[in-house]
């Protein structure tokens, strides 16, 4: 009974544990559980392609920090944020930011791709077709892209 | 002499084996030959204690999906000639409990498929004088293509996330948890939200996606799940914003 409930719940019973690990009869067959690898996501792209997005979480919060960091300097004063810029330049930050912006791209991309899949909207009873969902998404954020833009580069 | 192909296929016997181990036969190859059709043929002429499940044979009773190649198949719809010249590597559904060859349990599937209540749920049912409960085409076709899954489990193989989480709802069952949420007839939401809201249902979902690219039905049961992940959410803001209109 143990190591069938502990089959059910995917759970291992211990050679040893608790009554040993029992062999095979008619009344208590001994099913078989591959155990997972750590590595599963490594061998297949698909499985590496959403292992990558999940950890481009990570250059967006990093991105988020730096921008307050750089917000910090602002407020304090010119010669802050001169020393913040004068960082920037530095090849580690070049680096550092150019992999990051790569992340964050594929992040986007790859979020405005499923965005049709999780949003249903119905016109007149039809189903609105996943590619203007998605193409939406990309005008919203052009636009946003070039706003954001046009405000820096005005002067 | 006539072309062969060659299938490799787990053998598990647990009153004998520790662990699978894989056996090679050599079966004619044959354009309109699927991969169930070669292991029929090694069960009726080279060994007839390989054991799987299969039924109909067209993509409609959902027994025989195993792992073929390393992808998750219906075998009675995936051609041999598409792996040609071979081998074929035919094993079982992975991330189940494997009871002989190419045999899975499947009871764990089972009561989540349960849990989820996937029959129509009336507050009060009308009299039968009433008649039928009518849907419009349109009503329909919200929820049409959440019901054409067969329960082959192919989804769950695909699903790192049940392999690495055995508690996890998993793919076909809240699928089918939002088909019966989405039919018009059916009042019985808010009583699966309260099963499918917890880290073990929707939340458990990291929307991997490959549930979606398997499913021999086009059910997109990633579709469904973060569908019903974003009704949780407005359930909830509501529920925050309006604590007074809660049940």
């Amino acid at each position: 009974m143990v190591q069938i409930a502990a089959d059910a719940l995917g759970c291992q019973v211990k050679p040893g544990g608790l009554s040993g690990t029992p062999s095979h009869t008619a009344y208590h067959p001994r099913w078989y559980r591959e155990r997972v690898s750590t590595y599963w996501w490594l061998w297949k792209w698909r499985y590496l392609k959403f292992v990558l997005r999940e950890l481009s979480s990570v250059p967006v919060a990093y991105f988020v920090t730096l921008t307050l960091v750089q917000v910090h300097a602002l407020s304090d004063g010119p010669q802050a944020y001169a020393d913040f810029q004068r960082w920037m330049t530095h090849p580690v930050f070049l680096t550092l930011n150019a992999i990051s912006f790569l992340f964050v791209l594929f992040h986007t991309v790859t979020w405005f791709n499923l965005a049709p899949r999780a949003i249903v909207v119905r016109l007149r009873g039809k189903r609105v077709p996943e590619f203007l969902i998605a193409g939406s998404n990309y005008a919203a954020w052009l636009v946003i892209s070039a706003a954001v833009a046009w405000l820096i580069l005005r002067s | 002499m006539a072309e062969t192909i060659k299938l490799e296929v787990t053998r598990y016997a647990p009153e004998r084996h520790q662990a699978p181990t894989s056996q090679s036969f050599e079966v004619p190859y044959r354009k309109d030959w699927v991969v169930l059709d070669a292991l029929n043929y090694i069960k009726d002429n080279l060994d007839g204690s390989l054991s799987y499940r299969w039924s109909c044979r067209m993509g409609i009773c959902g027994s025989c999906g195993m792992m073929v190649n390393g992808e998750p198949k219906l075998t009675c719809a995936t051609f041999l000639s598409k792996y040609a010249p071979g081998p074929v590597r035919v094993e079982p559904l992975r991330y189940f409990p494997v009871v002989r060859d190419l045999i899975i349990e499947m009871t764990d599937f089972m009561a989540k498929l349960r849990s989820v209540k996937p029959w129509i749920i009336r507050e009060e049912e009308k009299p039968l004088s009433e008649g039928e409960y009518l849907q419009t085409p349109e009503q329909l076709d919200t929820y049409k293509q959440f019901s054409m899954c067969i329960n082959c489990m192919l989804c769950y193989a695909a699903c790192p996330v049940y392999g690495l989480d055995p508690l996890f709802s998993g793919p076909a069952a809240i699928a089918l948890a939002q088909r019966y949420n989405l039919d018009s007839r059916d009042q019985g939401a808010e009583e699966r939200m309260g099963i499918l809201s917890q880290h073990a249902g929707i939340w458990g979902c990291t929307f991997v996606g490959e549930c979606t690219r398997v499913c021999p039905k086009h059910v997109d049961p990633a579709g469904a799940i973060q569908q019903y992940k974003l009704t949780a959410a407005k359930e909830w803001f509501k529920s925050l914003l309006m604590p007074w209109g809660a049940k």
